[in-house]
């Protein structure tokens, strides 16, 4: 082969103007090949950032207890009448919360207390979402710290934190006072800590956190919580993770992605999309390669004749346009890759995208992915090429 | 005891195409080439001297007949077998040099050793110098064709006829593109090597200038041999 790969490099070098431009080609094919995966990839982190970004990974709540299981075989049938006077709580949560930050992947863990409740101010009511946190752990799932607005995020017994949309609907300030009234029927008086703006209207419009223990006495809670919020790291790891904690504590577990399946069917589409791009731009490589290559036989047609009327094998022939075609495929490919990792550097990182900005990810360009997948193909379609070289008759084409 | 002929053929015809519009080209063709011969095969354009010389050089099959070279049967070789029996055992000069252009005069003489070998070695670049050197070329051996004249470019293409040392070369109008001085100077590097190496030159030509050069001749009118077989 290393006089096959010689002749190879002399037909290349012969024409460097046709060389350099069917290597540009293949470099413009690699290049959109690069930039929409790493457009696809980007666009795939960025939405799964925002959507997991503000919300719960993994919830931990008390399973629904089945009173058909509890009579297997009995042949009676169960009435259930669900217990409307009872909030389901976690009783025993300490050892689920141990057991889920010792867990690997988990990042952070947030036991909480959650009701619903009115806050009033003056005349002015408006339905709120309670949540009550360990003052520690106020930021453990949505980054309340970073998004204030106004005030401070410390959770003082006496202070509660309100979304930016909330205190606009019912004109609150920071330091003012409301009454918060709990489903429950509990009444007290807290003062505005804070005011948040996460960007997510329903947080904003409905959200209140609380002290951990202030809610507790809210929400008629001694000893028990709502649920536990747990963090994971990656993300995509969070059903896994979730089936691990609810087998072992007994617990119902939901990951987010079982709330979230519409993002991921667009997210697979987009990724189809993404997917049907590259490819072809494959074929557009493989067509440009596979016709530089017919055209360069069709050239060389009395130069092959010669060389098989000299006896040299049509392995040889072959030989000679495969690595002819590959070389222009790799060298080709590797220059794209080069030039649309170059492209991509004036792109922000993903965390500083802005709206239309292009969530690019450099990343995930799988550079070497186009590198290798252009060269099989630049192998294949010379080999078919080279077949027609195999078939020149030597007689016809020195014209001897 | 007799010596066996380096080339025989006997009964050869060849045919193109077939029912009404078949053409006979060659018709029970019987000829030898021994050893160390120098033929002219002489005849008009249309008499069947290419054809002939195609088939003696296996690139091209015959409709009928046998053909035999070196004891062997080249009748019912596969084409692979024929391609490589050509390599080692036949050399050919064209009217047209028929060089590769982007190689230099010592790698175009070096091409048939290097195309079955898969590589150039310092043995072959040695021996295809040593070759351009007996063709009075050794100033040119790093020239592409391009660089040289037509009878320069001829003298290439003699060296590489022999780069592997064959038995027997075919000549097709070597002289045919060129000018009376330079087509003598040619003829005389052949006679020389015939003379040298013992190497068979079927040199086809239908001037009868060149083949005064040649001790035999062989005549070929309307695809048969008139006279020489």
């Amino acid at each position: 082969m290393r006089y096959a790969a010689k002749i190879a490099l002399r037909h290349l070098l012969a024409t460097p103007g046709q060389t350099i431009l069917l290597m540009l080609g293949v470099a413009v094919g690699v290049s959109v090949f690069v930039f929409m995966s790493a457009l696809i990839g980007g666009l795939a982190t960025l939405l799964t950032q925002r959507t997991v970004g503000s919300i719960p990974h993994i919830t931990v709540e008390m399973a629904d207890r089945d009173p058909a299981l509890m009579l297997p075989d009995s042949g009676a049938q169960v009435v259930v009448q669900k217990d409307l006077s009872r909030r389901a709580q976690i009783t025993v949560w300490e050892p689920a919360v141990a057991l889920a930050e010792a867990t690997p992947g988990v990042t952070a863990v947030s036991p909480q207390i959650r009701g619903s409740a009115f806050v009033q101010r003056g005349q002015a009511i408006a339905p709120v979402g309670v949540i009550g946190v360990q003052p520690d752990k106020l930021s453990a799932i949505a980054d309340i710290g970073g998004a204030m607005v106004s005030g401070s995020s410390a959770l003082a017994p006496d202070s509660v934190l309100i979304g930016q949309t909330l205190a606009e609907d019912l004109g609150l300030r920071t330091g003012q006072v409301i009454v918060v009234r709990s489903d429950r029927g509990r009444e007290r008086s807290f003062r505005i800590g804070g005011i948040f703006a996460l960007g997510i209207a329903s947080a904003d419009r409905q959200a209140l956190y609380m002290n951990f223990r202030t809610a507790r006495a809210l929400f008629d809670l001694p000893s028990g919580i709502s649920r536990i919020e747990i963090k994971v790291a990656p993300p995509e790891d969070a059903p896994e993770i979730a089936a691990r904690l609810g087998a072992a504590t007994a617990l119902k577990t939901t990951a987010w992605t079982e709330d979230n399946a519409q993002l991921f069917e667009a997210l697979d589409a987009q990724g189809r999309t993404g997917s049907i791009i590259k490819v072809f731009a494959l074929i557009t490589i493989v067509i440009g390669i596979a016709s530089a290559m017919l055209l360069s036989i069709v050239r060389r047609r009395a130069e092959i004749g010669i060389m098989r009327a000299m006896g040299a094998s049509q392995r040889l022939v072959v030989g000679i346009f495969v690595i002819e075609g590959t070389l222009i495929g790799a060298i080709g490919a590797i220059a794209g890759a080069t030039l649309a990792w170059l492209a991509l550097i004036p792109f922000p990182p993903l965390d500083e995208v802005s709206g239309g900005g292009l969530p690019v990810d450099r990343a995930q360009g799988d550079y070497f992915l186009a590198i290798f997948l252009t060269t099989l193909a630049a192998v294949a379609a010379s080999l078919l090429s080279a077949r027609r070289a195999t078939k020149i008759d030597p007689v016809e084409a020195i014209g001897a | 005891m007799s010596e066996e002929p380096l080339v025989s053929v006997t009964g050869l015809t060849k045919v193109f195409g077939e029912g009404e519009g078949a053409a006979t080209v060659l018709h029970d063709i019987d000829m030898t080439l021994s050893r160390g011969e120098m033929v002219a095969l002489l005849g008009p354009s249309g008499s069947g001297k290419s054809t002939l010389l195609t088939i003696l050089g296996t690139l091209l099959r015959q409709t009928g007949g046998e053909h035999r070279m070196l004891g062997e049967d080249l009748s019912e070789a596969s084409d692979a077998e024929r391609t490589r029996f050509r390599n080692h055992n036949i050399g050919f000069v064209f009217q047209f040099h028929h060089l590769l252009p982007d190689l230099t005069a010592v790698e175009n003489v070096m091409m048939p050793a290097a195309s079955s070998a898969g590589r150039e070695t310092a043995a072959m670049r040695s021996r295809a110098a040593e070759l351009l050197d007996a063709v009075g070329l050794s100033d040119r051996r790093e020239y592409r064709p391009a660089a040289l004249s037509g009878g320069q470019r001829q003298r290439v293409a003699v060296a590489r006829a022999l780069m592997n040392e064959p038995p027997l070369v075919l000549a097709d109008e070597p002289t045919g593109n060129l000018d009376r001085e330079s087509a003598d100077q040619v003829m005389a590097l052949l006679e020389q090597i015939n003379h040298d190496t013992g190497t068979c030159f079927l040199i086809s030509t239908h001037d009868e200038q060149i083949a005064a050069h040649c001790p035999r001749h062989i005549a070929l009118l309307d695809g048969r041999i008139v006279s020489g077989g």
